[in-house]
């Protein structure tokens, strides 16, 4: 299957008041593969997922989803096969209860009543939400709101998964249950964040942006071993790289871990 | 907590009062919101000086309290919240109709005083109406009732969103007002020009809000229809419903009934 390529060409966009959001960006992300998308604020992350299911339209250059280039007509399809999850859950769960929350999209594409509600247990079922079905998505927690907004795009069971900041505003247990699901996923995942702990733990590559601009493309241990790179994009190590602040020691532990860690 | 915050789990409350489970409950919302809308036409169809016709209907809040297991004075609290829209409306009534109609020994009773109490029976008995109608099925309920009964798609969906969203119009207005109030310490805070400034993010907030909600509705193949079918049964026991209180209805609206028992009670005698 090719539908799960996502592959950017030269991408451009400026925003309408002159502001540039990406500049010239290309990479191929090949199906099955997991990349995290890391930079400082206002390096383009956001802008840039909104490209790869066309809530933006590039000014110059072109994204591909599969072996086709998104444009007007093929919009659809491609929203099937590219599931978003945005990064505040209130903007994605709008309808009365999360029951029908869920069942948005697939009633949206189409499906029959007892497929849908086949899916929509079982996407709850897989984020640990099941419980929640009849309750309005205002009352959740933080965490159970995150669980579910992940549901509705399962849901829809899309090919490739694009998250923005999946694990901001979560606590520490909730985020440690977000990254086992993630990990568990076998689509093709594209995940904007900055947590660059849970970047390590899920994503075997990692694209860091800078102003707009690709500042490196590679594997996420050797990225993040740059110190240098790292400094200059905006971010530096993620903390569980880093040394003990209290020992002043590098876990010896962690190091022959990160290092030794075959790709999967 | 501000009061803002606190109105905001006061309308919460009413969802959680909706999700009990009684007999009144578990009757299809449209049962409930035509039956609601016929109490209402027939309290308001009546004239402006016939309070004594107005008394009975007072049976059909007061069953509903009672048996759907409502907080009296949490709804009573909710109506005297809009009751000054209603005062607003009839406190020149007495000033404008001087005509003395009920005189009670030495003391006369003007028409505009009349009229003004008839408006705010009037208020009482369809406010409460609408509450417990609200707070029996739920506000999501009633909007599907209204969908199923016929009314435009649009109008029932910009009203879900519009409950949906108030929570969170709410919450960032609380926000924004506690950050005021922490930076103003005890003065006023630059007054009313910052009330503006003030109302003039919120909307641009909820304009963005808007468009990413769009988008994420973009995102899972929405294409101008919202999916709010539910099955409804509209059986036997909503017939019954209907039937019996829209019996009492028109019987108290076409009779005076405190002046026929008062009748019957002085034949007896």
């Amino acid at each position: 299957m090719s539908h799960h390529i996502v592959q950017a060409d030269n991408l451009n966009y400026t925003y309408p008041d002159g502001t540039i959001g990406i500049n010239n960006i290309s990479f191929k992300i090949t199906h099955g593969e997991s990349v995290a998308l890391v930079g400082a604020n206002g390096a383009g992350k956001s802008t840039l997922l909104l490209h790869l299911n066309g809530c933006l339209i590039s000014t110059q250059g072109e994204i591909s989803i599969g072996d086709y280039p998104l444009n007007k007509k093929n919009i659809k399809a491609v929203r099937r096969s590219v599931g978003m999850v945005f990064q505040n859950p209130d903007d994605q769960l709008f309808m009365p209860t999360v029951f029908d929350d869920v069942a948005f999209g697939p009633i949206n594409l189409g499906l029959p009543e007892n497929q849908v509600e086949q899916r929509v247990t079982h996407a709850l079922e897989t984020v640990g939400a099941t419980h929640l079905i009849n309750r309005p998505p205002y009352k959740l927690s933080g965490g159970e709101k995150r669980a579910v907004a992940i549901a509705t795009i399962l849901a829809c069971s899309p090919d490739i998964l694009v998250m923005d900041e999946p694990s901001s505003n979560l606590d520490p247990l909730s985020r440690r249950r977000l990254i086992k699901l993630l990990k568990s996923f076998e689509h093709t995942k594209i995940i904007a964040t900055h947590d660059l702990d849970m970047a390590l733990d899920v994503c075997q590559r990692t694209i860091v942006l800078h102003k707009g601009k690709i500042t490196a493309d590679g594997p996420t241990i050797s990225i993040f071993n740059d110190e240098e790179l790292l400094a200059r994009s905006g971010l530096e190590k993620p903390l569980g790289m880093q040394e003990c602040p209290i020992c002043k020691k590098n876990n010896p532990k962690n190091q022959i871990l990160f290092y030794n860690k075959k790709p999967r | 907590m501000n009061t803002i915050e606190k109105n905001l789990f006061d309308i919460r409350y009413m969802d959680t009062l909706a999700s009990k489970n009684t007999s009144l409950h578990r009757l299809d919302p449209r049962a409930k919101l035509i039956t609601t809308l016929m109490f209402i036409a027939m309290v308001v169809s009546l004239g402006k000086y016939e309070i004594s016709r107005m008394i009975p209907f007072i049976i059909y809040p007061m069953v509903m309290i009672i048996s759907a297991e409502l907080p009296f004075l949490y709804l009573l609290k909710k109506m005297i919240l809009v009751a000054p829209f209603a005062i607003l409306i009839g406190i020149f009534n007495p000033l404008m109709d001087t005509t003395p109609l009920v005189h009670l020994g030495s003391v006369s009773i003007t028409g505009g005083w009349i009229s003004f109490f008839s408006i705010m029976m009037r208020f009482s008995l369809t406010v409460s109406a609408a509450l417990i109608l609200i707070s029996m099925t739920g506000f999501n309920g009633v909007c599907m009732a209204l969908e199923k009964m016929g009314v435009p798609q649009p109008f029932v969906v910009q009203l879900m969103f519009l409950y949906r969203y108030l929570f969170v119009l709410i919450e960032e207005g609380a926000k924004m007002l506690r950050a005021r109030s922490l930076r103003s310490f005890d003065s006023k805070g630059l007054g009313f020009k910052y009330f503006i400034s003030l109302l003039g993010q919120l909307l641009l907030q909820t304009l963005d809000r808007a468009q990413r909600i769009h988008l994420a509705m973009c995102c899972r193949g929405f294409d101008g229809h919202i999916p709010i079918n539910r099955p409804m049964k509209f059986g036997y026991k909503e017939i019954r419903f209907v039937l019996i209180w829209s019996f009492i209805f028109i019987l108290t609206r076409s009779y005076n009934l405190p002046v026929k028992i008062g009748e019957i009670i002085a034949g007896i005698l």
